[in-house]
């Protein structure tokens, strides 16, 4: 009899992201512009975990350089980074909060000047580590993550 | 190049050292009436704020020097839809400094970064209005001799009030600074001021919704306007109104030293029979304004008068 099991093979050299909280690897997906890279990227949704029950993994057959890891640690940083060379995992990269985020969210208070103003970039400051506050770098109106 | 924008661009040591300016100012006004000749301020006014504008504008006109401006976007180029940055290239050929009041949040931020001439922000929004700030403190340090070990009441609108706010992040810095929020249920002090401001600096406080339980304890009485429109409903208004009116009755409960504060305009929360009572400051407050935007304007424009 064939198991019926889904299979994503291993790659050479590249980053493994691990134990993303289950549906949010789409979300990463978009953020970090794997549509717009030429690699081989395998989504898997939904995976056993023992730590979270279920998470998603991302395997992103590309150099770490080419990966803003600073947009992941925005966006969780207890996601693990796994680097991949030969196959094997060489080092795992521990994710910060970035103190500055830069056109990954945008700014929704009308008072803004970024709302009247469409060419300015749209910035955001790490006020608080411990309670993970990002405020816009002009309004200083605080995001709320949903 | 230096700019203004927030009230706490300023460390304690910058802001003794403009203080103390302006109260030389004060002293011996005739001292400074040439320490700007030649040299232009520029009002770029994207909204009407007349008392703002002229203050900046007397303080320029005080030191002797030039001033042009806008009183609106209507007048200015943003109407044709350019940028702040644009228009503040384009003034700096024209000016040697600006005070800039704009209805957008952070304008005066993106101002200063292209700019070659220093910035003063006359109010962005309802997020800074540093030289409000400034002129409290001057005002609050002619009245009591000091910046710090007294009780600060601030009354009215806590939540909206932004002049309020940057009072607060401003007086933290000081030793000894306790605070009293009297507010409506509905007007309270925001929570970010409240944990971000107040908790972090180990400032105590307490709140409390009528100024009589307040009053004996002030040093100072910072009063602002509690606006109708933000009231639910216009029953807890008219129900709450009354409890934010300062007049003789009350200040009978304050100490004899303890002054009133207002930024002005004030509608009906400080009855006109106050203006008479010597510890009505909100007047003073006014020329103190102008005294402390000469100094700031000497101090960004790096000019020593000896």
């Amino acid at each position: 009899m064939v198991e019926n099991r889904l299979n994503v093979g291993k790659i050479s050299e590249g980053v493994v992201l691990d134990h993303i909280p289950a549906g949010k690897s789409m979300e990463i997906y978009k953020y970090l512009h794997l549509d717009q890279m030429d690699c081989c990227v395998a989504i898997i949704k939904n995976a056993r975990s023992g730590k979270l029950g279920k998470k998603d993994i991302l395997k992103i057959e590309s150099p770490v350089e080419n990966i803003d890891l600073d947009i992941l640690g925005f966006i969780d940083h207890t996601i693990t980074v796994n680097i991949i060379r030969n196959e094997t995992i060489v080092e795992k990269q521990i994710l910060t909060l970035p103190k500055e985020i830069k056109n990954v969210i945008k700014c929704k208070n009308p008072r803004c000047i970024t709302s009247i103003e469409q060419e300015l970039d749209h910035v955001f400051f790490l006020s608080d580590a411990e309670t993970k506050t990002y405020r816009c770098k002009y309004c200083e109106e605080q995001y709320h993550r949903h | 190049m230096r700019h203004l924008i927030s009230p706490l661009d300023l460390t304690t040591d910058e802001l003794k050292n403009l203080l103390q300016l302006a109260q030389e100012i004060e002293r011996n006004p005739d001292k400074f009436k040439h320490a700007c000749d030649g040299k232009t301020l520029a009002t770029l006014f994207y909204e009407p704020s007349t008392r703002t504008r002229l203050s900046h504008e007397a303080a320029m006109l005080n030191l002797g020097g030039n001033i042009m401006g806008f009183s609106s976007a209507d007048s200015s180029s943003a109407a044709k839809g350019e940028s702040v940055s644009d228009t503040i290239q384009t003034i700096a050929c024209y000016a040697d400094i600006a005070a800039m009041r704009h209805p957008k949040e952070g304008s005066s931020y993106v101002a200063s970064r292209k700019s070659p001439i220093p910035i003063i922000n006359a109010g962005d929004g309802g997020h800074q209005h540093p030289t409000q700030t400034l002129t409290d403190l001057l005002t609050i340090l002619n009245l009591k001799g000091r910046l710090d070990n007294m009780t600060i009441g601030v009354c009215g609108d806590l939540k909206f009030g932004r002049t309020v706010h940057s009072l607060i992040n401003a007086m933290v810095r000081y030793t000894g600074i306790k605070f009293v929020l009297i507010s409506p249920e509905e007007l309270r002090i925001p929570s970010y001021v409240r944990e971000d401001v107040l908790d972090k600096n180990n400032t105590p406080y307490e709140e409390v919704v009528r100024l009589e339980d307040a009053l004996p304890k002030l040093d100072i009485l910072y009063m602002t306007r509690v606006q109708k429109e933000r009231f639910f409903n216009e029953e807890e208004y008219l129900r709450m109104k009354d409890f934010y009116v300062l007049n003789k009755e009350k200040m009978k409960l304050a100490k004899d030293d303890m002054y009133v504060l207002h930024p002005l305009p004030r509608v009906n929360e400080i009855s006109v029979e106050v203006d008479e009572d010597p510890r009505a400051a909100y007047f003073r407050q006014v020329q103190y304004g102008v005294y402390v935007r000469m100094a700031l304007i000497l101090t960004l424009l790096d000019i020593h008068v000896d």
